[in-house]
């Protein structure tokens, strides 16, 4: 174990700007990338349905 | 020994694979989690302290398995979009093109990481540093690819066109990246490696072969998702598709 | 090799047609060399050092200007259909537009660069190792560039991504070849960066003919 307290490991030794602003901004870009990659089929999945849906009005 | 092929050939229609993706994904996802957890242990809590970088290096442990991927998953779409020219597969476009803005970001986040890790040990953002020059390009092949397939109405020929520019740029990858370091060696001597510096120890490369599967998992479970996106938004006129969305209804 | 030929002569009287064309590249390219000077100031050493990388920079640049009128002209009026229909190999007459584009484009950017090298304060031998490394370098940007070229035939903001797409490509010519004219003058020899050129030139020369035909069946389809 490397780290006394909390507040040590928060500090990185004075790095902490620099580590967490990688591992921060990498978690970030992957969080976002997946909510977006969900959207983008949730929304194609909406569009679709309700295309559908018109055209089975129109038909009836 | 033809049974083998049938089957593969049978996942190769988008409509087969569309359901099949959407099992494999969660798998993936999930292992993505334990290695990252496994990886991120190793990285904070059992990797001691570096003599001379202190806690800082610790951002290697992202930096490099994020360069790694972003150079694996060019690869990949480029071996994608050669089995799509060969056996002119619409899966495989669909593949290459899924991946391509995962391994955008990877080489993103390695010039991200690089540059945090550059400021305090070389008192620089950026340092024309062989290796990240390299990442650089490679970023530019990434959205050049991205641009191109974006720009092309027809997905058909986007996807083609997006697999000749792939190729292009795999076979220029290790060129680029001679060339440069050619460069570099011309114009600074000797300048500070960027994984030569801190001797390699056995947690490290453990700590940086973990984190690079959780992210070769996270980019095939993104990948997979995303293809499934894709398959319905070109195949929307398809009746599989309507009876798909009917049956969740 | 008669079609090559035929296509080569026939591009060449069509750029004969309209030189305008071909003088505005090169005003380009003396224009950008020119700016430099007055962006950064007339200090000779300076000058002299940045000399290579700007007029190799500046080549590139004005090398890509010509180059979304490679097949545009061609794919327009239906000649490109013709061509990758006719029973001559479609490799071989995308060749014979690469050369005939390197001839206008190319090789005047060759003989112009060490007029423009003296504003720079390069040395004779400088200057000749500039135009040896350009006649290597500018070849290569023409078959690069094909490739290109032909991938963005009738896409919407073709110009733009031309150059997003073949600008990367384009490295390792700039690098050899400025490093050519830098490692001569560091007294290092020029010899390998040539050498190297020379084998990007010939890798070029091999694939992307191929890859450019590849991308116009693509775009004819």
């Amino acid at each position: 174990m490397n780290w006394g307290s909390a507040s040590e490991f928060f500090a990185m030794g004075g790095y902490g700007f620099y580590v967490w602003g990688s591992f921060g901004v990498t978690a970030a870009a992957l969080l976002i990338e997946t909510l977006l990659v969900r959207k983008r089929l949730g929304d194609t999945r909406r569009l679709l349905r309700r295309e559908l849906a018109a055209d089975r009005e129109s038909q009836d | 020994m033809s049974q083998p092929l049938i089957n593969w050939f049978k996942f190769a229609s988008p409509a087969s694979f569309y359901p099949l993706a959407g099992k494999m994904w969660p798998w993936f996802a999930a292992l993505a989690t334990a290695f990252a957890a496994a990886g991120l242990w190793i990285s904070f809590f059992v990797a001691p302290t570096d003599f001379q970088q202190g806690e800082g290096y610790r951002i290697i442990f992202i930096h490099v398995p994020a360069s790694w991927m972003s150079m694996f998953i060019y690869c990949v779409m480029a071996f994608w979009s050669a089995i799509g020219i060969g056996f002119n597969t619409r899966l495989s476009g669909m593949m290459s093109s899924a991946l391509a803005p995962t391994g955008a970001l990877f080489a993103f986040l390695s010039l991200w990481t690089g540059a945090l890790w550059g400021k305090p040990m070389w008192g620089a953002w950026w340092v024309w540093d062989a290796r990240l020059t390299s990442e650089l390009i490679l970023l530019f092949l990434y959205l050049g690819y991205i641009a191109l397939t974006a720009a092309i109405d027809d997905p058909r020929r986007a996807d083609k066109a997006g697999a000749i520019v792939s190729l292009v740029g795999v076979i220029n990858v290790p060129i680029i990246y001679f060339s440069v370091k050619w460069w570099n060696t011309l114009h600074q001597g000797a300048s500070v490696s960027m994984t030569k510096a801190p001797t390699m120890a056995a947690t490290m490369l453990w700590g940086m072969l973990l984190m690079a599967l959780a992210f070769w998992m996270y980019s095939i479970a993104v990948a997979l998702y995303r293809v499934r996106a894709i398959i319905l938004e070109r195949e929307r006129h398809a009746t599989w598709v309507a009876e798909l969305l009917e049956m969740q209804r | 090799m008669n079609a090559f030929v035929a296509i080569l002569r026939r591009d060449l009287l069509l750029a004969m047609r309209r030189k305008s064309e071909m003088l505005t590249a090169l005003f380009f390219f003396m224009i950008v060399v020119s700016l430099f000077p007055l962006g950064i100031g007339p200090e000779t050493a300076l000058l002299r050092r940045i000399a290579p990388g700007v007029l190799w920079v500046a080549a590139l640049l004005a090398a890509m200007l010509s180059l979304n009128r490679l097949f545009a002209a061609d794919h327009q009026d239906g000649t490109l259909e013709q061509m990758a229909l006719s029973p001559t190999p479609l490799a071989l007459l995308v060749s014979g537009k690469v050369l005939a584009h390197w001839l206008t484009a190319g090789l005047p950017l060759v003989l112009l660069a060490p007029v423009l090298g003296l504003q720079f304060d390069l040395s004779s031998r400088a200057l000749g190792i500039l135009m040896l490394s350009l006649l290597l370098g500018t070849p290569l940007l023409s078959l690069i560039g094909a490739i290109g070229a032909a991938l963005t035939l009738g896409v919407r903001g073709g110009g733009v991504l031309l150059s997003l797409l073949v600008l990367p490509l384009y490295i390792p010519a700039l690098i050899f070849g400025a490093g050519a004219v830098e490692a001569d003058m560091a007294g290092l020899g020029a010899g390998g960066h040539l050498s190297l050129l020379g084998a990007l030139l010939a890798l070029g020369l091999f694939f992307a003919p191929w890859a450019t035909t590849a991308a116009l069946r693509i775009a004819l389809e």
